[in-house]
């Protein structure tokens, strides 16, 4: 029970930090990627923002050998800086890029039935599902890495 | 200005405290695939509902969010799906999007988050500035 209260707490946190800062709002999201006139800087402050709370946070967490509720810290499937990252990295920046939702904002959204979200949302888990079909070890560097892909929910 | 940084403050601060009590990384995307896939769903399933719960109050109170509405032309249709698509399969591929890479990986001082967030970043830009505009007039 407390770990679900503590998840939706961080739930509703990162939710209203999302709606209040206007990263749910795809029009201001393309707004900053847009680099033309009338270019709106403020997302940076969203993303300057969080890593200012987060950074000493998890510094400080360092020193800890437990999370409050028990468990373990989740460690990152991979620390390797492959193909696979590069290539994920660059198509997530053109979906987004074009649509101008990332996962949080398309969740969001999807929730209180924006019209382009309940688009957005669907076809971003059809193109989730459509990673497995990519090869662990094909087009993305010399070494494959299943490990890497089953393991996917444990980072990010 | 005030309202994005207000608003990245909690994202950091939930960031932070998923860490702290669960010892999980707040990555929308890795914990919306592991909660379909059926992994974890104790915490996941609650974080998510959370997650739009708090986006409803925030607009309840009065927080600005305009209507995304569906686009009118079949061009603009498409660059939602083709974008919703290209979203979906690269947050996968490279395991994170702008929370698990972004807020959680730099604040974590990760040298693969720091490429990531770079790589997309830059593609996110190059997209939105360059490409959109040719794509879609006026979308």
């Amino acid at each position: 029970m407390k770990p679900a209260l503590a998840a939706i707490v961080c739930g509703l946190l990162f939710g209203i930090g999302l709606t209040v800062s206007g990263m749910a709002d795809p029009m201001v999201v393309l707004g900053f990627l847009r680099l033309a006139p009338g270019w709106n800087p403020a997302l940076m402050l969203v993303m300057g923002g969080a890593v200012a709370v987060a950074l000493p946070g998890f510094a400080w967490l360092k020193h800890r050998r437990q999370p409050w509720l028990g468990g373990s810290f989740a460690q990152p499937p991979s620390t390797r800086i492959d193909g696979r990252l590069v290539v994920g990295a660059a198509l997530f920046g053109i979906g987004w890029g074009l649509a101008g939702f990332c996962p949080g904002p398309a969740i969001v959204s999807f929730g209180l039935l924006q019209p382009a979200a309940l688009l957005f949302l669907p076809a971003m888990l059809l193109g989730a599902g459509l990673a497995r079909l990519w090869p662990a070890s094909a087009a993305v560097g010399p070494r494959g890495d299943t490990a890497e892909s089953g393991a996917a929910g444990d980072i990010a | 200005m005030l309202a994005a940084l207000a608003g990245g403050i909690l994202i950091g601060l939930s960031a932070f405290l998923m860490y702290a009590s669960l010892g999980k990384i707040a990555g929308i995307s890795g914990i919306t695939y592991a909660a379909l896939d059926g992994g974890g769903r104790g915490w996941r399933l609650p974080f998510l509902l959370g997650l739009v719960g708090g986006a409803w109050l925030a607009v309840s109170a009065g927080a600005r969010l305009p209507v995304a509405a569906m686009p009118s032309s079949s061009a603009g249709i498409a660059l939602i799906v083709v974008g919703g698509l290209l979203v979906g399969l690269g947050t996968r591929l490279g395991n994170g999007c702008t929370s698990g890479h972004g807020v959680c990986g730099l604040s974590r001082l990760s040298p693969r988050s720091a490429v990531a967030v770079a790589v997309f970043m830059l593609a996110g830009v190059l997209t939105a500035t360059l490409l959109r505009g040719l794509l879609v007039a006026g979308v």
